[in-house]
């Protein structure tokens, strides 16, 4: 009834946030669900795993919210925190962007690594944060995911990625294509000392991540709805020069195609990775 | 000395007379015979491979292959490959390694085909099968990027233990004219582009990225093919002696730290 209410009032506000693009607009304590465009309630969307608890949508996390959904409370102990962004191609305003994102969205880059216990199992848990330059791949993602890999090797722990990219850090170059080959062959590492690495993909997946560390999972689990693809839908349709069918790219269609293993909702995510991992003990 | 602009090279290493893949194999190597398919979906002409002799001794040859005609380069999808060719690629790497053959890799393309039909049979896998399964490959890998080498679609045959380049290569995260429409708002402003991401052999061998910069003439390879040719295959002979004096752990973990301390 509340939300009723308040559809009323925020008539005028709703019109103006149409033209919005992003997915989650948040007006003050209120956020409107892109998909069944029902008006929720902040805290009751936290409170539900930011699923709206009208249509099911999973809403994007930042890494902070991830790893408090999976990691058991007070276990998360941080690994590679201390590397931090370069420049290496020494472009224009790219610092000053970093600098500016790190304020506002109080995180270092994009993607939190680190040791934690998931229903009392101990796993390496790499998370990454669309919130940072779209989750992209530069040096800093691909040494901590490798630096996680390592970890995980040394410490004979599973290991276990939340994906969310929209491909390689475009502003750091050739650097960020090489991220794939250094985390791929860490991988190679992980596989032959017979360790389980579990990859959850969730939205959107795409680029440079899909082309390495994310396709290669022991297991790959995603998250409903999620966009997972190598190129972007806007590149496909520019190539093809027509418009992409509904559902392409998106977890059921890449479950139906044979390359991802399972879709899980966020609601079972965490009892269904400890018990992936108690089955590879 | 010359003033060759990043998007010189850019056009030059695009140039449709510039030899491509199949060139460099038929005048390095002798003997070469073509292997198709992937064993699985098709066989992609973006992608050739095979076996050759250098002096006598059988490798593995695998390239990205453009056409030198309007009509090949369709043919060819203008050297963007599909997910099969990929795994053409991984087959016939996987099989070097099975009877213990070097394989040397020529790299040209503007990047590997974003096309419905590749989504749907796995690019992104496809090409993180072959980065992860070539990186402990047991045999030496020799890489060579010839011309346009964009993207983790050059990547995806990239992972050696030398990296060449010409002189007016080109190898990038994405072709110029993306990187600005993506960074500046504006794919006219591709020329900027070229030389803000430092994607040309110099820039590569300062980062550390490539072992080898193989001289070319200023106005492109074709000029002087002869002694391209002649300079590249001097590089893979002295190169494969090096390499074959490793034991295959050696091989592997050399490349392994190759990658791991390159940035």
């Amino acid at each position: 009834m509340v939300i009723d209410k308040v559809k009323k009032v925020n008539k005028k506000e709703e019109k103006r946030i149409k033209n919005e693009k992003a997915s989650d607009m948040m007006i003050g304590k209120w956020v409107k669900c892109d998909k069944c465009k029902e008006i929720i309630y902040k805290d009751d969307l936290h409170q539900n795993l930011s699923v709206c608890p009208n249509c099911g949508k999973h809403f994007r996390l930042s890494s902070r919210r991830r790893i408090k959904q999976i990691a058991d409370d007070g276990t998360f102990e941080e690994i590679g925190g201390d590397i931090l962004t370069k420049d290496p191609l020494n472009f224009k305003g790219y610092m000053k962007k970093v600098e500016m994102l790190k304020e506002k969205t109080n995180i270092q880059e994009a993607v939190k690594c680190g040791i934690c216990e998931i229903e009392g199992e101990k796993a390496v848990l790499a998370v990454m944060d669309g919130n940072f330059l779209m989750g992209s791949m530069g040096s800093v993602v691909g040494e901590r995911i490798t630096l996680a890999i390592e970890t995980a090797v040394e410490k004979k722990l599973p290991l276990v990625v939340f994906c969310v990219s929209g491909g390689a850090r475009m502003q750091e170059g050739i650097i960020s294509l090489m991220q794939m080959a250094k985390t791929s062959s860490a991988l190679t590492k992980l596989d032959k000392a017979g360790q389980l690495y579990i990859s959850v993909l969730t939205d959107p997946t795409t680029g440079g991540v899909t082309a390495s560390f994310a396709s290669l999972g022991d297991i790959i689990l995603a998250e409903p709805h999620a966009l997972i693809g190598f190129a972007g839908p806007r590149v496909i349709e520019q190539t093809i020069k027509q418009k992409l069918p509904e559902g392409f790219q998106s977890s059921e269609f890449l479950l139906e195609h044979g390359f991802i293993d399972k879709i899980v909702e966020r609601k079972d995510m965490k009892s269904t990775i400890a018990k992936l991992i108690r089955l590879h003990k | 000395m010359s003033k060759i602009t990043a998007w010189d090279r850019v056009m030059l290493a695009r140039k449709m007379e510039r030899p491509k893949a199949l060139d460099y194999i038929n005048e390095i190597f002798e003997d070469f015979i073509e292997l198709h398919g992937d064993r699985n979906f098709g066989d992609d002409k973006a992608i050739i491979g095979g076996i050759a002799t250098l002096e006598g001794e059988p490798v593995t040859v695998i390239g990205e292959q453009k056409g030198k005609k309007a009509k090949e380069n369709m043919e060819r999808n203008f050297g963007m490959p599909n997910p099969e060719g990929y795994r053409k690629a991984l087959r016939l790497m996987k099989q070097a390694e099975k009877f213990n053959r070097p394989i040397i890799t020529f790299i040209d393309t503007p990047g590997a085909y974003p096309g419905m039909g590749a989504e749907e049979r796995g690019q992104g896998e496809a090409i993180a099968k072959n980065i992860f399964e070539m990186s402990k490959l047991e045999v030496p890998i020799i890489c060579v990027v010839i011309g346009e080498g964009s993207s983790g679609g050059a990547l995806a045959i990239a992972v050696g233990d030398r990296i060449v380049m010409l002189e007016n290569a080109i190898y990038s995260i994405l072709s110029p004219e993306g990187f600005a429409s993506i960074l500046y708002k504006d794919s006219n402003k591709a020329k900027e582009a070229a030389e803000d991401m430092k994607a040309t052999a110099k820039d590569l061998k300062s980062f550390g990225i490539i072992d080898k910069i193989i001289k070319e003439p200023d106005d492109g390879a074709e000029k002087d093919f002869e002694s391209v040719v002649k300079e590249l295959k001097s590089y893979i002979k002295k190169s494969l002696k090096e390499l074959n004096k490793l034991t295959k752990e050696e091989l592997v973990n050399e490349r392994y730290e190759k990658f791991r301390t390159m940035c």
